[in-house]
């Protein structure tokens, strides 16, 4: 299955993309796309624990299963307003 | 929410809806009549309407702030104002909320969030608009990026998870303090 990945602010300018796909086996969760991610791009790891993450633009944990055509969205602390 | 809420953002519209989030430069007389011609509030029974508005500050941690980009996750960006509202209404459910959210490049003294709360007596407004603000910076998925004299950064500041019982809490306390 394939998955469309979504990275913000700083985690965008570490990865230097905005959007990125993902083929992923089945069961695989939010923290599997995360994992994978960080090992690529090694400025990610620091975002470990303070990131927030989100499935078709809801929050979700990292333990959320992945379904196919999902986005998936990785987002460092906020600072609104 | 009670009241007719459209999710539609932006300035063009001829309705102004409640909750938004554009690039279009913030009105408070529009997000303030918003709440007026929002069906519950026609009563005459409200006594106050508090407004706020966040501005670009000209300096920040000893830096010479030059200007500010902001950008969200729009949809889950409102998702979470929704949110806001629905907490609102279950705390005070005498008050009714607008806010507005800006992104893009706004300059010093520009207005990044515009905040109205409407209801019969001002203390739940007060709060209700304090609320709001400390609960878009603990929960909206929206960033700033600061450009300052000498370099730019990424401004961090809380890990967003609208589950967390103690940042809502903090809030409320904040709130009503």
């Amino acid at each position: 299955m394939r998955v469309t990945v979504r990275l913000f602010a700083r985690l965008r300018d570490i990865a230097g993309a905005t959007e990125l796909a993902r083929d992923l086996a089945p069961g695989a969760t939010i923290g599997t796309v995360w994992r994978e991610l960080a090992g690529e791009y090694p400025g990610l790891a620091q975002y470990e624990r303070s990131i927030s993450s989100a499935v078709n633009a809801d929050y979700a944990r990292m333990d959320h299963v992945l379904r196919d055509g999902d986005e998936v969205a990785f987002l460092p602390p906020v600072s609104g307003g | 929410m009670a009241t007719a809420l459209s999710i539609t953002s932006g300035y063009t519209e001829d309705v102004t809806s409640l909750l938004a989030i554009g690039p279009e430069p913030l009105e408070l007389e529009r997000i303030v009549a918003a709440l007026d011609t929002s069906g519950r509030f026609h009563t005459g029974a409200d006594g106050a309407v508090v407004t706020f508005l966040g501005l670009v500050r000209n300096h920040n941690l000893g830096r010479r702030v030059r200007y500010l980009e902001y950008e969200a996750y729009e949809p889950l960006a409102l998702k979470a104002f929704e949110r806001i509202a629905a907490e609102i209404h279950e705390r005070w459910p005498d008050v009714g909320l607008a806010l507005h959210h800006r992104i893009g490049r706004l300059d010093v003294g520009e207005a990044s969030i515009a905040i109205a709360t409407r209801s019969p007596h001002r203390a739940n407004a007060y709060a209700a608009s304090r609320y709001a603000i400390e609960r878009v910076k603990q929960i909206a998925p929206i960033w700033k990026r600061e450009f300052f004299d000498g370099g730019d950064v990424w401004i961090e500041g809380a890990t967003a998870d609208p589950d967390d019982e103690r940042a809502r809490a903090e809030a409320e306390r904040i709130a009503c303090a």
